[in-house]
Parts: structure tokens; C-alpha cells; sequence
């Protein structure tokens, strides 16, 4: 964490950013993009998520290469997780999908 | 000092780094079963409050600027605005739990709450385009519950370090030399506002296109 | 540095304060360490009891001695106890806690009030578990499996389940905290390529219990909820996936295996170099081998359930996959026997167990990879094959390595020299118990008898009866050194800084340390392992 003290314009742009791409989300919910609903959702959720990540919670100004290391390898983490369960789960037969 | 503030904020990156394998396993059973039941999934989603939600994730965003303008208020040592921030963020976490509590009500009313006595029978009748079976629907609004029920208890576990927070810098114990306290509460406030994020299209947008 | 008379008024953590509250309200890591120590001891005998209860019962063919259900209690509770009470905590708490300040430098941990909240953690599962025992127990094996655990079993599995759950929370601290102190705490001039391959051991297994045991938590809460409010998630009459309560379980579970090995390697990469008096061999394949079990741990765990019904593909993903995670750990095995040829070997009783710990293990690491092994595995699994194949690794290898690492340092913690002779003794009687007990469980794999069984057909009988009788064996093996510590604390001989001639910052201050570790802050200018500069001890130190 840097002492790096931001202005309160970038934290509030920040926040209209957020609140203005949380009602994209929302009315894009009601369009018919077929599989790519998902898709959208989900890229603007990581979007919003990174925004946070960088500016309120410091970290595009941090100095430690260490904080950075530790959310990627928790991120990393959990796709490893979600991924080699999924090499059961895609290939099984269930009779449900 | 300096040390100390270090330290304090990776030991918090690392919290929430566990906090995210924590979350993840919820988020392994939503992918799997979304996967099997999407039908289920999609008549469930459709049966909660998207009003409600969107609100939520406004109001958890607008808290997520309050706690980041209150850190920047403790770097520049000014207290009262420091106080009436931290304040502000308390006011928009409980309103977020009130308005949960809403949602979880309104569940509890409809016979969506798993256990004896749900019933998805409305949904069924309300959707008839959607073919689904009771049993499934019972997994999605589990895993809603639980989802939910694990990010509101984060919540209110915010809104009590925040409290404790907020006494403390209307005592003045926060100056621009030591405000480790404020800075690594509002890491993790932050960290329930992104689960949140992830939360609200998972739940309550899998499939809002219009029914013919 | 001390002898006889100065230890007695010099100051240190041991007699800097008395009373019960300076001890349970104590931030000091070493009393910590301590207080872990009893603790687990404990545990190790609940554990120990229900495994003489198993023994005795499968002495004979017929279940005689106790009831089908008694008997999945037992069972469960046996390697609940073991694993989750007593392996888990066991080094990373009392030897890791004890040692990572002083091997890297440090007064104390990175968080010392966090680290007593571990503690206090610990003992409040300990009493839920201990509640969960007397009231009727759980009967669903250590491995909770739905829906049984969820929908059938009618023992205390809501309880048992909130016990792991909290003791899980003790773990994540305990490994958050080592992880801080290593990166940040460090004295001057200790690089990562100077710490000692016992706090490399440390770190990756902080890494595992970072990473892992949330997912742990996740799954025993999603199993309490499922009981408690009749979810049906893990139900398959209700649409729910049993599997996928054992994706979650194992995920962590597996990596858990290697929370409780990491931390023995790392000891005897501390043992060998000592009694060889020579600098370890490849110390760089060895530091980078523990981050790489940590690592590909996570990649191989369902091999645990290849006969459950997951598909073909997967399995085969799996298989390859544990083969790899064993190649680390060769490594260590080459490097640690490269490390002994032409060195000047002593048979003192940390030895014995480094070395004792070296072929079981390596017993234990290589029946894995036959049960990594699709068409093998369909033989054995569930057999007593795996039974021992753990064992060997649990018992012959872990528990080893946190004995030989007990008597190592036990200079150090305590000020005293236990009776080498009885340690040894009881280091040959731990062996002999051992291996009486767990190498005829392969055999009756092999032929064909299931796990988790309360009776056998009774051409199994001999070799039961072998393992009950080895079981005997080692529990002596076992109870001796907690009398001859005891007996040390007062009557032993008083040690000095260094009795061993050890490298390690550790030893370059007084036996007990002081509170602060050191007088002053160390500064290092030597690469690890500097045995050519340290002269052995001219006498074997015996108590």
C-alpha cells in the first residue's frame, strides 16, 4: 500500500463509472444475446471488479510486486479448482445435460 | 511502523486471498449445477427481485466510495471528514442488509426458502415456457440462500469492524502517520463489495431475456 | 555460553513470568509453542485410544469386542482425531512456531496476538470435538462422504463437522502469519537462498493451508447447512451430485497430505546435514522441490475417488498427474541420501529417526504410485493397501520427522538433554512397532481385505493379529519419550547453545532463548549450512 494519496475527482469518477456499467449490466440482462448474456455479464462484472481492485483498494499504485502476486495466485487458485473439476463434469455422462 | 503497516496490509491481501478459495467453493457448485438445471436456474433467477438487486449493488458501490474517500481522509489527518464518511459507509452496509432482509422475506413468503415447506410451484405455473422440475429449483434457491447468507454475514462482520472503526477515529485515534486500522478494514469492505459484484449477475440476471 | 550454575538465574521465556495468565494470555511464540504442544499431545492420545480400540477388534475374525456402528465411530474418529486435531497442528505449530522467528532473525511472528488467537481457536474445536466424542460420536469416516453424512448417518456429524471447520480457521492463521514473517521479517543479509530448507518447508506449507482450507471450510459449512435445513444439494433422489461434495472435500484434502509431509522434510533436511557434518546436497533443488509439492499437490486429487464415478478422461488426467507430484519428492530422497555419502555420520537419536523417516517414506511414496495406477487402484482401493500406504506416509513418515525434530530441538526449547540411550531405545521401538504393525496391512490389501470392515473372513487373522501386536509396540514407543521429556524438564542435564554443532541461527543463542530470541538483532554474511566452518562437538551429548 503506497502513501500515494489519490484525488477525490478519480475516486468519483471511479464510482460513476461503476454505478453506470452496474445498469448496463442490469438492462443488458433483458436483451436476447443468446449465449453471450453470460458473457457480457460476467466481462463487465470482472471489468467493475478490476476498478475496484486498482484504484480503491490502491493496488495500480502499489510498489509491492507481492500484492499483486498474492491476488493473481488466489485467482489462479480458484481456476484450478473450477477447471479440473470441470474435466469431470464436461466429459461425464449424468443424463442431466 | 512502517514495518508493521506493511506487514498488516499483506497479512490482509492474503486473508483475502483465502476468502476468495472460501467464496470459490460456493461458486464450483453454482457452475456445476447451473450447468445441470438451467432451466431451474433460469425460472429461479427470474422469480427474485432484479429491482431490488440492482439497488443493492448501487448501494455497496456508493459505500465502496465512502470507505475509499474515508482512507484518503486519514491519510490527510481530517478527522470530521474522516468520522462522517466511515459514517456514511456503516449507513449504506446496513441499508444493503435491510434491504437483503427485504428479499429473504419476500423468499420466505413465496415458499422458496429449501426445507419442508418450499414449494416451487408458482414458479412453475408462473413460466410455463420454461419446462422445470420442483427438485432442481430446490438446489438453485439453496445455493441463492447460501450464497447470499455467506455474503451477508461478511456484511455484517464489515459493518462491525466498521463500527469499531468509526468510534476509534471520532476518538481521534487515526493520524496520517497511523491509519493501518482504516486502510485494511477498507480492503476488505471492498472485497465483499466484489463478491457482490459477481453475485448479482450470477443470481439474478442467468436469463431475463422476454418470454414469448 | 551457559553451564550449570548460570542457567538457573539467567533469564529466559521459561521463568521470565509465572502464573497461570502470563502463560494463557501470553503473545510469545515459544510459550505458544508450548501451549500447541499440549494441546496436540492430547489429541494424540484420543487419537492413539481409538486406534488400540481398532486393533483390538480386528485381532480376531468376528466382531466381538464391539457393535458394526461403535465400530465407524472408532474409525471416524480415529483419523478425524489424528488428522485434523493432532497431524495438521503438529509441526507447523509447535516446531514452526517455536523456530521461524529464530531462524529467520525475528523477536516474534509477524502478528503475536494472532497467532494465540490460532491457539485459542484450536482448544475451542478441541472442546466442540472432545463434546462431539462423549455425546455419541460420528460414524461417517474421516471423510464425511454424502449423502450418508448428510441424510442417513444419525451421529453428531453437525458437530463434528463445525469442530474441523473452526480448527480449519487455527490453520489458515497459523500459515498467514508464517507467510508475513518470512516475506517481511528477516534479518539483514538473510536472503531467501541463506533461510535454513526448514522454513522453505514452512512457507510452501503455509502456502497449502492458505489455499487450501478455505475450501474445506466451504464444504464442511455447505454439509452442516444440507443437515440442518434439509438442502438437498449433495442428495442425488433430489437432483444433487454426491461427487461434488467429494471434488470440494478432496481438494482440500489431498493438499492436506502435504501439509502434514512439508513440514517433516523440512525437519530432516534440518537432521542430516547436522549428523553428517556436511552442507546439504543441492540445497536449491531441495527449496524449489517443497514450493513444487505445494504447487502440484493441487493438481491431483481425484485420484481419491477414481472408482467413485467420475468419467474415464478425467481419471487418466488425474493418474498422470500424481506421478508427476511424486518426482518432487524423490528429489528430496536423492538429495538427502547424496547429502550422507562421504559425510561423518552420528547415530544420535535424531538421526535414527531421519533415517528411519527416509525409508518409510519412501515405502509409503512409491505404494502411491501404484495406487496412481487406473488398473491397480480398482484392486486396491478401499483395501487395507491404502491403509498402509498412508500410514507409512502419516505414521512412518510424519510422525517420525516430528519426533526426530522434537528431540533435535529439544535442547533448545527446554534447556536439557534428554538420556540419549532411552532415545534412541525408543526411537528402534517406534520403528520395529511401526513397521510390525503397517507392513502386514499391505499385505492384507493385496489379498483382498476392505477398509473400514468390523469383521474379516478369518484366513486374514495372522496377519491382523501381527498388526495388533506391532500397534502394542508402538504405543511404548511412543509414551516413552513423553515421560523421558517430562523427566528432562527437572532431572535432565542442562544444554548448552549448541550442543549438536547445528548451523542455524537458532543455535547461536542461549538454550532456553530469551523472550526477545536474541540480544541483538543478528546480521548474516553465511550461506546456509555452513558446516565446514562449524566444528563437531568433541562428545557425543548425552542427558
Amino acid at each position: 500500500m503506497s502513501e500515494h494519496i489519490l484525488s477525490s475527482k478519480l475516486y468519483v469518477a471511479i464510482w460513476a463509472t461503476l454505478m453506470v456499467l452496474t445498469v448496463i449490466t442490469a438492462s443488458v440482462a433483458f436483451i436476447d444475446l443468446g449465449p453471450f448474456n453470460t458473457v457480457v455479464a460476467l466481462v463487465i462484472a470482472t471489468f467493475k471488479a478490476l476498478l475496484v481492485v486498482l484504484f480503491f483498494m490502491h493496488v495500480k499504485y502499489a510498489s509491492e510486486k507481492l500484492t499483486k502476486m498474492v491476488i493473481i495466485s488466489a485467482i489462479f487458485w480458484l481456476l484450478i479448482l473450477l477447471g479440473l473439476s470441470l474435466s469431470d463434469y464436461a466429459v461425464r455422462v449424468t443424463g442431466h445435460v | 511502523m512502517e514495518q508493521q503497516r506493511n506487514a498488516s496490509s499483506l497479512g490482509m491481501w492474503i486473508f483475502l486471498g483465502t476468502e476468495i478459495m472460501f467464496f470459490g467453493g460456493m461458486f464450483l457448485a453454482y457452475l456445476v449445477y447451473r450447468m445441470w438445471y438451467y432451466n431451474e436456474f433460469a425460472a429461479g433467477s427470474r422469480s427474485i427481485d432484479v429491482v431490488l438487486g440492482t439497488v443493492n449493488t448501487a448501494v455497496l458501490i456508493c459505500s465502496s466510495l465512502t470507505v475509499a474517500l474515508a482512507v484518503r481522509a486519514a491519510q490527510m489527518g481530517k478527522r470530521r471528514l474522516l468520522v462522517t464518511l466511515l459514517s456514511l459507509t456503516l449507513l449504506f452496509g446496513l441499508a444493503f442488509l435491510g434491504i437483503k432482509g427485504k428479499e429473504w422475506y419476500d423468499k420466505f413468503e413465496e415458499h422458496h426458502v429449501p426445507g419442508p415447506s418450499f414449494s416451487a410451484q408458482d414458479i412453475i405455473e408462473k413460466y410455463p415456457q420454461i419446462p422445470i422440475e420442483p427438485a432442481p429449483t430446490q438446489i438453485y434457491f439453496s445455493l441463492y440462500f447460501a450464497m447470499t447468507g455467506l455474503h451477508a454475514l461478511h456484511m455484517i462482520i464489515g459493518v462491525g469492524i466498521f463500527s469499531y472503526i468509526t468510534f476509534h477515529a471520532w476518538k481521534g485515534r487515526y493520524t496520517p502517520e497511523y491509519h493501518t486500522p482504516v486502510e485494511i478494514s477498507g480492503l476488505y469492505w471492498h472485497f465483499v463489495d466484489i463478491v457482490w459484484i459477481y453475485l448479482f449477475p450470477l443470481l439474478y440476471l442467468i436469463d431475463r431475456k422476454p418470454l414469448k | 555460553m551457559a553451564t550449570v550454575a548460570v542457567t538457573a538465574e539467567r533469564e529466559h521465556y521459561l521463568n521470565t513470568d509465572y502464573g497461570i495468565r502470563s502463560w494463557l494470555l501470553t503473545t510469545d511464540h515459544k510459550r505458544i509453542a508450548l501451549l500447541y504442544l499440549i494441546v496436540i499431545t492430547l489429541f494424540f492420545f484420543v487419537g492413539g485410544f481409538f486406534a488400540l480400540l481398532i486393533r483390538l477388534e480386528l485381532l480376531t475374525p468376528a466382531g466381538d469386542l464391539v457393535q458394526p456402528d461403535t465400530y465407524n465411530k472408532l474409525f471416524t474418529m480415529h483419523g478425524q482425531v489424528m488428522v485434523f486435531f493432532f497431524l495438521i497442528p503438529s509441526i507447523p505449530a509447535v516446531l514452526g512456531n517455536f523456530l521461524i522467528p529464530m531462524m529467520v532473525g525475528a523477536k516474534d511472528l509477524a502478528f503475536p496476538r494472532i497467532n494465540l488467537l490460532s491457539w485459542y481457536l484450536l482448544v475451542a474445536a478441541g472442546l466442540l470435538m472432545l463434546y462431539c466424542i462423549m455425546t455419541g460420536g460420528v460414524d461417517t469416516g474421516w471423510t464425511f462422504y454424502t449423502p450418508f453424512s448428510t441424510a442417513f448417518s444419525n451421529t453428531k456429524v453437525i458437530e463434528a463437522g463445525l469442530a474441523i471447520f473452526i480448527a480449519g480457521f487455527s490453520s489458515i492463521l497459523t500459515g498467514l502469519n508464517f507467510v508475513v514473517t518470512i516475506h517481511r521479517m528477516r534479518a539483514p543479509g538473510l536472503t531467501w537462498s541463506r533461510l535454513p530448507l526448514f522454513v522453505w518447508s514452512m512457507y510452501a506449507t503455509s502456502i497449502i493451508q492458505l489455499l487450501g482450507t478455505p475450501v474445506l471450510a466451504i464444504t464442511l459449512l455447505l454439509v452442516v447447512f444440507e443437515r440442518a435445513f434439509n438442502l438437498g444439494i449433495f442428495d442425488p433422489t433430489r437432483g444433487g451430485d454426491p461427487l461434488l461434495f467429494q471434488h470440494l472435500f478432496w481438494f482440500y484434502s489431498h493438499p492436506a497430505v502435504y501439509i502434514m509431509i512439508l513440514p517433516s522434510m523440512g525437519v530432516i533436511s534440518e537432521i542430516i546435514p547436522c549428523f553428517t557434518r556436511k552442507r546439504i546436497f543441492g540445497y536449491g533443488a531441495v527449496a524449489m522441490s517443497s514450493i513444487a509439492i505445494a504447487v502440484f499437490g493441487f493438481l491431483v486429487w481425484a485420484h481419491h475417488m477414481f472408482v467413485a464415478g467420475i468419467s474415464l478422461y478425467s481419471a487418466m488426467i488425474f493418474s498422470i498427474l500424481s506421478y508427476l507430484v511424486a518426482v518432487p519428492s524423490a528429489i528430496k530422497v536423492f538429495n538427502w541420501t547424496a547429502t550422507m555419502y562421504k559425510g561423518s555420520i552420528r547415530f544420535s537419536t535424531p538421526m535414527l529417526y531421519a533415517l528411519g523417516f527416509i525409508g518409510l517414506f519412501t515405502m509409503g511414496g512409491l505404494t502411491g504410485l501404484f495406487l496412481a495406477a487406473l488398473g491397480i487402484d480398482v484392486h486396491v482401493t478401499d483395501t487395507y493397501f491404502v491403509i498402509a500406504h498412508f500410514h507409512y506416509i502419516m505414521v512412518g513418515g510424519a510422525v517420525m520427522g516430528y519426533l526426530g525434530g522434537l528431540h533435535y530441538w529439544w535442547p533448545k526449547i527446554s534447556g536439557r538433554l534428554y538420556p540419549e540411550w532411552l532415545g534412541k531405545f525408543a526411537a528402534l521401538t517406534v520403528f520395529l512397532g511401526f513397521n510390525l504393525t503397517f507392513f502386514p496391512q499391505f499385505i492384507l490389501g493385496y489379498l483382498g481385505m476392505p477398509r473400514r470392515y468390523w469383521q474379516y473372513p478369518p484366513e486374514f487373522q495372522v496377519l491382523n493379529v501381527l498388526s495388533t501386536a506391532g500397534s502394542t509396540i508402538l504405543a511404548v514407543g511412543y509414551v516413552l519419550p513423553m515421560i523421558y521429556f517430562l523427566w528432562s524438564m527437572r532431572y535432565g542435564k542442562i544444554a548448552d547453545a549448541n550442543p549438536w554443532g547445528a548451523a542455524g541461527l537458532e543455535w547461536k543463542t542461549a538454550s532456553p532463548p530469551p523472550v526477545t530470541n536474541f540480544e541483538e538483532t543478528p546480521e548474516v554474511t553465511w550461506e546456509a549450512y555452513n558446516y565446514d566452518q562449524i566444528p563437531a562437538p568433541e562428545e557425543v551429548p548425552v542427558g
